[in-house]
């Protein structure tokens, strides 16, 4: 009963409920968003407790850093546009007739209830039977990779894979498309203290990213990761000003957007070609597939990422806000 | 008390949160916020269901679908607030 780590998962559980309740509840936004910052880090300790390497890695890069800049930067351009053109107190709401009392009751013990029904499902659910190990372990001496989440990801589930960096590709043609000719809130002017930190930090970012990837054959890590972190580079240039999207650079974007699809379907379909089912990959050149896949997939990833974080799609300036390409 | 049914009850608790968020919350930046709760809750769920008691190695197929349904949720999460951001623009245009 008195174990240790059994606290510590007691406590840490109850943490993350806190925290969860406090970034809905609480009224400030900003609060808001820097508690949702640290319910994702946790959440990502729980998952390493639970022997989750990789989804914490993943939770706690894109999750929780990649997700909380993008709200951070939501929240500033809220707070420039309605700050400075309605002269209304910061909100985030156009007045809307507050909802009476009743439906909010309503609508929270309905909530609850489900909630209690998927417990109650939880608890009498049979304990984990078999999965996926058994197919898992004896598939893994031809995946050409040494991780099994590597393996799933990039061989035996090589599909949803696919997908997964098709739906990053279309979410960035969809924000191009949202925020075409939007007018933009001013950077917030950042101090020199950042720019030392900026040059400190990105050497060390490239480094971790680049071994993110690498590891990800053998150890916790991957391609998402890695392209997570290297994301963390485009948004501290992004932020530092170091570097400043310009509209020739369109191209070369565009590019790096779809590089990581295209050649991943490429592969796919050179190895469907030769005979095999697509993703079939020839055991002799498995890793050197998978590792050129998951390069591309890396820098596609980390440039969407920092694009989504980045928004608009950089035109050239003109005075007339809506009016730009 | 095992960690998963620790952990399994927390990302309940995490979903229903989310989910009464997601329903109650008038701010679209809070809603947006309790939607991806509700994420993180079903992924905590999943990462349970692959845990194994200490000697055995978890099931990696449900850590894939849950980095998988990260990265998805990043770009869903991303199209929202391009969306809100978009929407916020117009009405204070319309007001001025």
């Amino acid at each position: 009963m008195a174990d240790p780590l059994m606290i510590f998962d007691i406590l840490l559980a109850l943490s993350i409920v806190a925290l969860a309740t406090a970034s809905l509840s609480v009224r400030d936004q900003f609060t808001m968003i820097v508690l949702f910052i640290i319910f994702g880090l946790l959440s990502a300790l729980a998952w390493v407790r639970l022997s989750a390497p990789d989804v914490a890695l993943a939770e706690a890069a894109i999750g929780t850093g990649v997700t909380g800049a993008l709200l951070l930067k939501t929240l500033h351009h809220l707070r420039f546009v309605s700050g400075s053109r309605n002269r209304q107190p910061m909100t985030g709401v156009a007045p809307l007739p507050p909802v009476p009392l009743g439906v909010t009751l309503a609508n929270a013990a309905f909530c609850g209830l489900i909630t209690l029904g998927l417990a109650a499902g939880f608890l009498g659910a049979p304990a984990a039977g078999p999965g996926f190990d058994m197919l898992v372990a004896e598939a893994m001496p031809t995946s050409g990779v040494a991780h099994p989440v590597t393996g799933v990801l990039l061989n035996f589930r090589a599909y949803d894979t696919l997908m997964e960096v098709v739906v990053l590709l279309a979410a960035v043609v969809a924000v191009w498309q949202i925020e075409r000719g939007l007018s933009e809130a001013p950077a917030p002017v950042m101090g020199v203290v950042w720019q030392g930190f900026a040059r400190l930090a990105l050497p060390a970012i490239v480094v971790v990213g680049t071994y993110l990837l690498w590891g990800g054959a053998e150890a916790p890590g991957g391609a998402f990761q890695g392209g997570a972190v290297l994301a963390a580079m485009g948004l501290l240039l992004l932020l530092t000003r170091a570097y400043v999207p310009q509209p020739g650079h369109r191209g070369i974007a565009r590019w790096a957007f779809v590089l990581g699809t295209g050649v991943f379907a490429l592969v796919a379909l050179l190895v469907a070609g030769g005979g095999r089912v697509a993703f079939e990959y020839p055991l002799e050149h498995a890793k050197t597939l998978i590792l050129l896949i998951e390069g591309m997939v890396t820098i596609s990833i980390a440039v969407t990422l920092a694009a989504l974080f980045h928004g608009r799609e950089p035109v050239a300036l003109t005075t007339g806000g809506r009016h730009d390409t | 008390m095992t960690p998963d049914l620790i952990y399994g009850l927390t990302g309940i608790a995490v979903f229903g949160i989310g989910l009464v968020g997601a329903l109650c919350a008038l701010d679209r930046l809070r809603r947006v916020l309790a939607l991806k709760l509700c994420s993180v809750g079903a992924g905590f769920l999943l990462v349970v269901g692959a845990w194994r008691a200490p000697p055995g190695v978890p099931d990696p197929v449900p850590h894939a679908l849950v980095i998988t349904g990260i990265v998805v949720m990043v770009s869903a999460t991303a199209v929202a607030l391009a969306l809100i951001r978009r929407l916020q623009t117009l009405e204070a245009e319309d007001e001025r």
